[in-house]
Formats: C-alpha cells, sequence, structure tokens
C-alpha cells in the first residue's frame, strides 16, 4: 500500500520538473483508448451537437482522464518505484515532487468538469466527476492494494466514456450507452488478466495483489474464460434488444468469436514461463483491436446505415 | 545550488512559462468558440 501520500513533503527535487514530465504523468498513451471510446459514444448518440462543443467534450474527457492518470500515480509512487515498468516515471525517478502532482491532477478534475458542464450539459460533467472519483478512490485508494478483484470493479473507470460522450448529445443515458458502458466492464478483466500473466513478475515485487499472483495461474485463465463468456453476452446485447444496426451485429458476432477462440487457448495453456505466453499475449492485443473495432461499428451502423 | 543547476532552473522555468502562456492562448480562443457555438445554437 502507498504510504501517507496526503502527507507527504519529502524529497522535493531542487529543480522544477520539466513540463514534458507532466505530460507524462497523464498517460497520453493508455488516453487513446478511452478518448476513442468516448468520442464513438458522441458520435453514436442521436442528435446533433456543435462540432465545437463536441470537440470540447472528447477535449473534457482526454483531461478527465489525464487528471485521474496523475492523481493515480501521485497515490502510487512508491509501488510505482518498485516495478520496472513504473520506475521511470516521473514521482519515482525523482523528477518530479508530489504534491506538484496532486495539485496539477485535482487542478485538472476541475477544470475538465466545469469545462464539460459549461460546454455541453450538468449530466455529462457529472458523469465525468464520478468516473475521476472512481478511479481514484474506488480503484487505486480502495480496491487495487486489497483485492484480487481490483480491476474488475476498478474497470468500470474506463467503461464510463461512451456514457458520458452520448449524455453530452442527448443529455439523458439511455440503453445503448448503458450496454457500451457493460462491454468495456466486462472486457476490461481478460484485458488485463492476460497482461499480468506475462507480467506478474512486476506486480509481484510491488506487492499488488494481482490474481496470477495471489491465485495462480490455472485460477486466472478460469477467471478470463468466465470474464470472457460474460463480455460475449454483453456485446451481443445491442443486438439481441436491437440498439444497433446490420453493422454492429456482422462485426460483434465475428469479433466476439475470435475474442472467445483466444480466450479458450488461453484457458488450455499451462505454460508458466512468460516468454513462452503466446496465447496470453494474442489475447490481450486481440482485446485492444477487438474494442476499437466494435466501437467503430456502433457509430458506423448510425453514420452509414442512417 | 551550482551555476548549472541555476541555469537549468532558469531553462526549466521559461519553457514552462511559454508553454503555460500558448496553453492560456488556446484556451482563449476555445472559450470564444464556445461561446460563439453556444450564441449560435440559441438563436
Amino acid at each position: 500500500m502507498a504510504s501517507s501520500p496526503f502527507m507527504d513533503r519529502s524529497s522535493t527535487p531542487a529543480i522544477p520538473a520539466h513540463w514534458r514530465d507532466f505530460v507524462a504523468l497523464t498517460k497520453p498513451r493508455v488516453m487513446t483508448l478511452v478518448v476513442f471510446t468516448g468520442l464513438c459514444g458522441l458520435l453514436a448518440a442521436p442528435g446533433h451537437l456543435h462540432p465545437v462543443l463536441a470537440f470540447t467534450a472528447i477535449l473534457c474527457i482526454a483531461i478527465g482522464a489525464g487528471a485521474a492518470a496523475a492523481l493515480n500515480q501521485w497515490y502510487e509512487a512508491d509501488i510505482d518505484a518498485k516495478m520496472k515498468r513504473t520506475a521511470g516515471r516521473p514521482l519515482p525517478a525523482g523528477r518530479m515532487d508530489r504534491q506538484s502532482a496532486l495539485h496539477f491532477g485535482v487542478g485538472l478534475s476541475f477544470f475538465s468538469v466545469l469545462l464539460m458542464g459549461v460546454a455541453t450539459n450538468w449530466l455529462a460533467a457529472a458523469v465525468l466527476a464520478v468516473s475521476i472519483l472512481f478511479y481514484v478512490f474506488v480503484y487505486t485508494i480502495w480496491l487495487k492494494p486489497r483485492t484480487t478483484q481490483n480491476i474488475v470493479i476498478g474497470g468500470a473507470a474506463g467503461a464510463f466514456p461512451p456514457v458520458i460522450g452520448w449524455a453530452a448529445v442527448t443529455g439523458d443515458i439511455t440503453a445503448l450507452p448503458i450496454a457500451l458502458f457493460m462491454l468495456i466492464f466486462f472486457w476490461t478483466p481478460p484485458h488485463f488478466w492476460a497482461l499480468a500473466l506475462f507480467v506478474k513478475t512486476d506486480y509481484a515485487a510491488a506487492n499488488i495483489p494481482m490474481l496470477p499472483v495471489v491465485a495462480g495461474e490455472v485460477a486466472t485463465r478460469r477467471q478470463i474464460w468466465f470474464y470472457t463468456a460474460i463480455m460475449a453476452a454483453a456485446a451481443m446485447a445491442p443486438v439481441l434488444m436491437q440498439l444497433t444496426g446490420l453493422i454492429y451485429g456482422v462485426t460483434a458476432l465475428v469479433g466476439t468469436a475470435l475474442f472467445v477462440l483466444f480466450a479458450f487457448q488461453v484457458l488450455r495453456h499451462r505454460e508458466t514461463d512468460p516468454s513462452r505466453m503466446k496465447p496470453e499475449r494474442r489475447l490481450f492485443k486481440y482485446s485492444i483491436i477487438y474494442l476499437f473495432v466494435l466501437f467503430g461499428a456502433v457509430v458506423a451502423d448510425r453514420w452509414v446505415l442512417a | 545550488m551550482t551555476p548549472e543547476e541555476d541555469e537549468q532552473v532558469r531553462s526549466r522555468q521559461k519553457s514552462r512559462a511559454i508553454l503555460t502562456g500558448l496553453l492560456l492562448g488556446a484556451l482563449v480562443i476555445l472559450f470564444y468558440a464556445i461561446t460563439i457555438a453556444k450564441i449560435g445554437g440559441a438563436e
């Protein structure tokens, strides 16, 4: 667990942080998926939003995600220092003091929520605020250091963007954005646990109760399979509920069948050496493509078929 | 603080000040565009 970052006044670097380190604090690479799903939610929603306001809504989603990432790194600086993958980040590497990261994260959070409210509507702003608070308090501070199911519930934070994008246009939340939320929510466990299978040594070093570290690899493979089955149902739900059209229907059917196949290969695989975990790496890489393609199909349904 | 460190501090302060100025300029343009879009939508 992180050691009292609320009280930390130590190790303030004499030299102020470079602006590039503030950018790095927002995890720009992770932001790509968040921005894309938010944009898809916005484009799939019925109604019209002025392009400037639509751009502002996406900007707010991106800034909100960056704020949450900055607050996550502020809280987890000591954990990040123990993992090879994260030791080079601005805080554990000593290029930035913790208080700057905290101020930066809180400032960006308020700014993104207020701008979203002013530019679009306060429902979208409220959902954005909930997503930031959920990521920081429920996932980072509460669940991540305590339970192996951390990323299951915590994954909800990453599932909010399409709902925010949709709400920015319509001012309400209906069945389709909720279905898209559920899709990302149940997609997150197989996606992250596939990664955790072949980078588990990192999580073990930081004492994070990632499923493969605590419950073992066989249990992780079973859990990946279990959540893939629920995710498959969530992916097909918009089709069965007639919320989407033919493009999404065909894409979801083929894409999900492949996902299930790759997850099944992971379930059957018994390799313990991370360098030989090809099915796990394949599932992880495919899971990213899968989400991009399915969300693209939701938008295509609305814009091409309409 | 050594002269080299002092120079590095000033260099960082300068680059951060320039970036802050650019961001503020971009925000001015964004808020102007939002205002125009909102007025247009209300009409």
